[in-house]
């Protein structure tokens, strides 16, 4: 029988949340990593059991974790001793070691002033479509990386930061990251990151060289609105069927492309506020579209107290309230940019997490909704995967 | 035989209960340090930088009630470590209020 697993990532541990086909009923195990920012937690699609897990702490830095059974048992990537077993190899363990490839040079600093690129942490996970042990990791300070080994090691994909643009990137509030990666489907030289604050960045040689794909986006908060790069995008989103189109949700602005990031049209239409993290796109109908007003780049909450998914049927500029099942009134989370997924069941299963530890849950594409888990610690991702 | 005691999280990633002791070739905390990331890899760039070996800034190494975060890698350890009598500790440093 069908079902799913949701992974969730939190800031003190992961959650794995499962159900069958119904998704009525749920079982919930962890935390796992309890204690430790859990930035995301992503399957691959080529091997349902292979799970990447990326484990930061301001304390030890970063630990890439790795399991081969669902999330039953993880071990660090690249640790392969049995636990009590007398296979140790004193091989080094490298998964958490990221190092930016060549003199890594300089970005801008919150003052304008050159700042050199330092490895932070993983925030971004996307595991390979057709091979379990390639996956990529987008970084703060932001750059891309990639291990052909199940995350055993890294190298970095140096084209992107090699971009000319790359010493004029800033950090957004959150740091300068690359947080999301999105592959294309139809097209293995293809894929497309975004950076804050930065923009988007789409390349068509397998990662050797990359453009800028932001025209179209204008931000009043940069000095140039219409400039090429500097643009605070929140998260790109497409559907594996339609990958030349794309959309985003801006750090204010909802946009849609239609020629693979060449250009950028605004479709926030009639949303109550056109700022906010995530969005994501339905699993059947392509043209439909969920996003999470929030009220404003300093007020992190939904407008009025009230939690409400927007749902645009027609790729974007009409959207409409989804509310049954979620609070009205006196709610003050935020749904943070990772936090959203959609899976591939008919009706297709919405899924979200707040930062106030609610991971709520919808079985017919939006129309109602139910909290899964109402007190885990603040929800930082929310990834689904659809079992058969 | 150093004894090293570690950081609950650590104990964690390295799969030990308690403390750990290590044969380290020479007594500083520099060869304790490398002595404690062969032993237990898995350590590795949780308590140095992976390249520079730089301490990450919220560990801290402490011995007999001396702080030896600021201390060299050549810096010899306190006799009562090198024999056995005290642990070294690792410590992750109060922060987050």
């Amino acid at each position: 029988m069908s079902g799913v697993r949701v992974l969730v990532g939190t800031r003190k541990g992961a959650f794995v949340l499962t159900a069958d086909g119904n998704r009525k009923n749920w079982e919930v195990s962890g935390p796992h990593f309890g204690g430790w920012e859990m930035y995301h937690v992503k399957g691959s699609p080529a091997d349902p059991n292979r799970l990447y897990a990326s484990q930061s702490s301001g304390w030890f830095g970063q630990v890439l974790q790795r399991s081969d059974d669902g999330g039953k048992t993880w071990r660090v990537a690249g640790d392969d001793r049995v636990p009590g077993g007398e296979d140790f190899t004193g091989k080094p363990v490298q998964s958490n070691k990221f190092v930016y490839e060549g003199v890594p040079g300089t970005h801008q600093w919150y003052d304008g002033t050159p700042h050199p690129w330092e490895f932070k942490r993983v925030w971004h996970l996307e595991p390979s479509l057709t091979d379990p042990d390639t996956v990529y990791a987008g970084v703060e300070d932001a750059a891309l990386f990639r291990s052909t080994d199940g995350a055993a090691t890294w190298h970095e994909l140096s084209g992107l930061r090699g971009h000319g643009s790359g010493s004029a990137w800033q950090p957004g509030a959150g740091g300068l990251a690359v947080h999301t990666v999105l592959l294309d489907p139809t097209n293995p030289q293809r894929m497309f990151v975004a950076i804050s604050a930065a923009g988007v960045f789409r390349t068509d040689d397998g990662a050797q060289t990359w453009k800028a794909a932001n025209r179209g986006l204008r931000s009043q908060y940069i000095p140039d609105p219409n400039a090429e790069v500097g643009h605070c995008v929140h998260r790109i989103a497409m559907h594996r069927s339609r990958p030349q189109v794309l959309f985003m949700q801006k750090h204010w602005d909802v946009m849609r492309s239609d020629d693979g990031a060449d250009s950028w049209t605004e479709v926030s239409g009639n949303l109550p506020t056109d700022f906010g993290f995530v969005i994501d796109v339905h699993a059947h109908e392509p043209n439909t579209v969920y996003v999470v007003p929030i009220k404003s780049d300093s007020e992190h909450y939904p407008p009025d107290g009230a939690l409400r998914v927007y749902r645009s049927r027609t790729g974007g500029n009409e959207w409409e309230p989804l509310t049954n099942g979620l609070p009205q009134r006196d709610c003050y989370v935020n749904v943070l940019r990772d936090a959203m997924s959609i899976d591939a069941l008919d009706p297709c299963g919405v899924y979200f997490g707040t930062t106030g530890g609610q991971v709520y849950g919808s079985s017919d594409s939006g129309d109602t909704w139910a909290p899964i888990v109402r007190d885990l610690p603040a929800v930082l991702s929310v990834e689904v995967q659809t079992l058969s | 035989m150093i004894r090293v005691a570690l950081p609950a999280h650590l104990r964690t990633l390295a799969r030990v209960d308690g403390e750990v002791a290590l044969d380290v070739p020479s007594p500083t905390l520099g060869a304790a340090l490398d002595a404690l990331e062969a032993a237990y890899p898995v350590l590795q760039g949780t308590i140095r930088d992976h390249v520079t070996h730089r301490r990450r800034d919220f560990v801290r190494f402490f011995a007999c009630e001396e702080d030896l975060s600021h201390e060299p890698p050549t810096a010899v350890l306190p006799p009562a470590v090198v024999n056995g009598t005290e642990p070294l500790l690792i410590v992750g440093a109060i922060a987050g209020g």
